[in-house]
């Protein structure tokens, strides 16, 4: 969630919400989360556990460019 | 009874002395939907604000107060949103227990500072995004 948080500090454009899976089992369905952390941006680029920054970051440009390949 | 043990007021007490603008927690709650968890989470927020006069909650319910509930994108709660000297767009759905914790006394520290902290080849990747990006964020508290 951190480097999420701090993305959306540096641009008025990302947003990050963290979502507590167990308390929102319907969430977590719908994403098919397995394992924590699970992030999803834009529903389309999904992954699970923590990336180093440049390679988040890179995560980041292709939800926003609307690329959904891994 | 308090949520926050005496030696984690203390840690986080000190981790504020780097706040340097002041925060707000808008706290999203409806005990209709939710009422265990809206009335922790509210007092779980309370008593973080507590630990700093840079730090204010505000209680609002999307029922009640709906425009604000639409302006913020409120789904479900119980919803809460760090802003800072503006809204960044961080927010935590669920109550911020165990790991997630430290990560909302570091939203809460980076919005108050308004500093990212990334690299500066990240904030120029960032500044030329060719769309908006909200990321989700799954986590448990252990």
């Amino acid at each position: 969630m951190r480097l999420a948080q701090h993305m959306a500090i540096a641009s008025d454009k990302v947003r990050a919400v963290a979502i507590e899976a167990t308390e929102f089992p319907e969430l977590s369905r719908r994403y098919q989360v397995m394992a924590v952390p699970k992030i999803v941006m834009n529903e389309h680029v999904q992954f699970e556990g923590a990336l180093p920054e440049p390679q988040f970051l890179d995560a980041v440009v292709r939800a926003a460019s609307g690329d959904g390949s891994r | 009874m308090p949520i926050l043990q005496t030696k984690d007021q203390e840690a986080v007490r000190k981790e504020f002395e780097r706040l340097t603008g002041p925060v707000t927690l808008v706290v999203f709650s409806q005990e209709l939907v939710a009422a265990d968890l809206c009335r922790q989470n509210e007092h779980l927020m309370k008593e973080v604000a507590a630990l700093s006069d840079k730090i204010t909650v505000q209680v609002l319910n999307p029922q009640i107060d709906r425009e604000r509930a639409e302006a913020y994108g409120v789904t479900d709660v119980p919803l809460t949103i760090v802003e800072g000297a503006r809204d960044y767009g961080i927010r935590f759905l669920g109550i911020p227990a165990g790991y997630e914790f430290s990560n909302l006394i570091d939203a809460i520290i980076a919005t108050s500072r308004g500093e990212s902290g990334l690299s500066e080849a990240t904030k120029a990747t960032l500044a030329t995004l060719p769309g908006e990006v909200e990321i989700k964020v799954f986590s448990t508290p252990t």
